[in-house]
């Protein structure tokens, strides 16, 4: 290693994973620790709240020890240091943001604010091995779901995003609906291969209009009156079967519709002739097939990170590197801001 | 006893006027409980409250499930929060509602019927419950003085419509 690496150390704490990442200015990652994947949670022994500020306050200081010794550095080694301050919970949030500020002034080193959002779009150059800008951005998890136009790293233009519920948010609720437990995504996925993707026709909101944003309310409410009919509220969950199966497909084959044609449509739109997808709904197979037919046809470059990149983590803030390069520092006051808009 | 007001929203478009009217007529302080089963139109009705409060653009109102809690700014300052994926009480209290509830905006807050004793005293709930396709019935009790005023206002104008 070259006596000029730099080592950046990342802080993610906008929701319910506390996570540290260790990467250099390449970027390449060294080390990159979430707290609900490890055992660190064990620990500390009894129930941790999952949503709780505390809970990142309890994991922060452990999660990044363990960055740290995975990525055989020490903590003075650190030439940079970065965070999500953007969007999230702001309690959750503030305790990132705060340690960053702390250790970015005892270490005496520049602080780096990161959007998260945008840092799922970066994930994709993470696991890319040629650059995958300008390109069109979708991230899709369960707090997200947002077209963005990236004609650069650090060049973000929002094209659209969900109005009511993010698509990973519908799956669960979904899942919960068909009495199909929690995390939703992976469950509906596993139902929908038994069933029939074409035996009902739940509603494409926007499909063929020419605006990008998306809404899975209607979509998540069809497939509760496809169950029990409007008048009944609180249907049980149908018994395994055909009838849960057809639901299950029928439901995830509209929410891939819907997000692979507006992902046409933004190609489209703006020429670009590479699609990066992020968030942890990017690890739907049914999606990701559908995306790659789409891109093919499109002749478009698709790019899906692996599973513990999609999913929220510290490593992609690695979209730090490419404010580093350009000297955009933080201030030490760097704020949380919980809201994107 | 609470004061009660039950409205049959036979559209989406009385779901949004009544959130409106519901919007101009918070004050700061204000707690709004929402409580129905999914797909009930809770996101939907915040929509339409943050629009009667003069948001400038209620797009940016979506579901708070995954983050469990929004801010918005508009003539009063909004805190939507979602109690869905929440474990109980516990995780609720731990986002520090109480200042919320304490302070000058005016906090929205969905599946509330799952953290009924964070809630305070002095509340308005909103339960809504689904007869059709789009049609809902809303029921409103006013908790406390100033909510049973609410209450009477939005009575009030409903005769007038």
């Amino acid at each position: 290693m070259p006596m000029s690496t730099t080592y950046f150390l990342a802080l993610e704490t906008s929701c319910d994973e506390t996570a540290a990442a260790v990467f250099t200015e390449e970027p390449r990652i060294l080390a990159n620790v979430v707290a609900s994947q490890t055992e660190l949670h064990q620990r500390f022994g009894g129930v941790v709240p999952e949503v709780a500020a505390r809970a990142h306050l309890q994991r922060l200081l452990p999660v990044i020890d363990q960055a740290l010794r995975e990525a055989q550095i020490s903590l003075t080694q650190i030439g940079c240091l970065a965070v999500h301050h953007t969007p999230g919970l702001v309690g959750a949030l503030l305790v990132g943001v705060s340690a960053a500020k702390m250790l970015a002034l005892a270490l005496e080193v520049p602080l780096i604010g990161v959007n998260h959002v945008e840092g799922h779009i970066y994930a994709c150059q993470l696991a890319a091995d040629h650059p995958i800008f300008p390109c069109v951005g979708l991230v899709v998890s369960g707090g997200h779901t947002t077209l963005y136009e990236c004609a650069g790293p650090l060049q973000f233009t929002r094209l659209g995003a969900t109005l009511d519920d993010a698509a990973g948010e519908a799956f669960d609720k979904v899942a919960s609906l068909l009495g199909l437990g929690f995390p939703g995504g992976p469950a509906v996925e596993r139902e929908a291969s038994q069933g029939n993707p074409r035996a009902h026709a739940f509603p494409r909101s926007f499909l063929h209009e020419a605006r990008l944003d998306f809404s899975f309310s209607g979509l998540k409410t069809a497939v509760l009156y496809a169950l029990a009919g409007p008048n009944q509220p609180r249907p049980a969950p149908p018994p395994p079967g055909p009838q849960r199966a057809d639901l299950a497909a029928s439901f995830q084959q509209a929410v891939v519709d819907i997000l692979v044609a507006k992902c046409r449509q933004a190609l489209q739109r703006t020429g670009w002739r590479r699609l990066a997808v992020g968030g942890g709904v990017a690890a739907n197979r049914v999606l990701r097939t559908a995306l790659e037919t789409m891109a093919h046809a499109e002749k478009a470059d698709l790019f899906i990170p692996p599973l513990h990149l999609c999913t929220d983590n510290a490593a992609m803030a690695a979209l730090a590197v490419e404010k580093w390069r350009q000297q955009l520092w933080a201030p030490l006051d760097l704020d949380a801001v919980p809201t994107l808009s | 006893m609470p004061e009660l007001l039950q409205l049959v929203l036979p559209d989406l478009s009385a779901t949004q006027a009544l959130g409106q009217r519901l919007g101009r007529l918070l004050f700061p302080g204000a707690v709004v409980a929402l409580v129905g089963p999914l797909g009930a139109g809770k996101t939907h009705l915040t929509r339409a409250i943050a629009e009667g409060l003069g948001i400038a653009d209620s797009r940016i109102v979506t579901s708070p499930t995954f983050v469990l809690m929004q801010e918005y700014g508009a003539r009063l300052p909004i805190y939507h929060f979602d109690a869905y994926r929440l474990r109980g009480a516990g995780d609720f209290d731990d986002l520090g509602v109480q200042e919320y509830f304490e302070g000058g905006g005016v906090c929205l807050v969905e599946w509330a019927d799952r953290v009924p004793e964070c809630l305070p005293a002095e509340h308005l709930r909103i339960s809504l419950s689904i007869a059709g396709e789009s049609s809902r019935v809303a029921e409103l009790e006013g908790r406390g003085r100033r909510y049973e005023e609410l209450i009477q206002q939005l009575r009030e104008g409903a005769r007038r419509l």
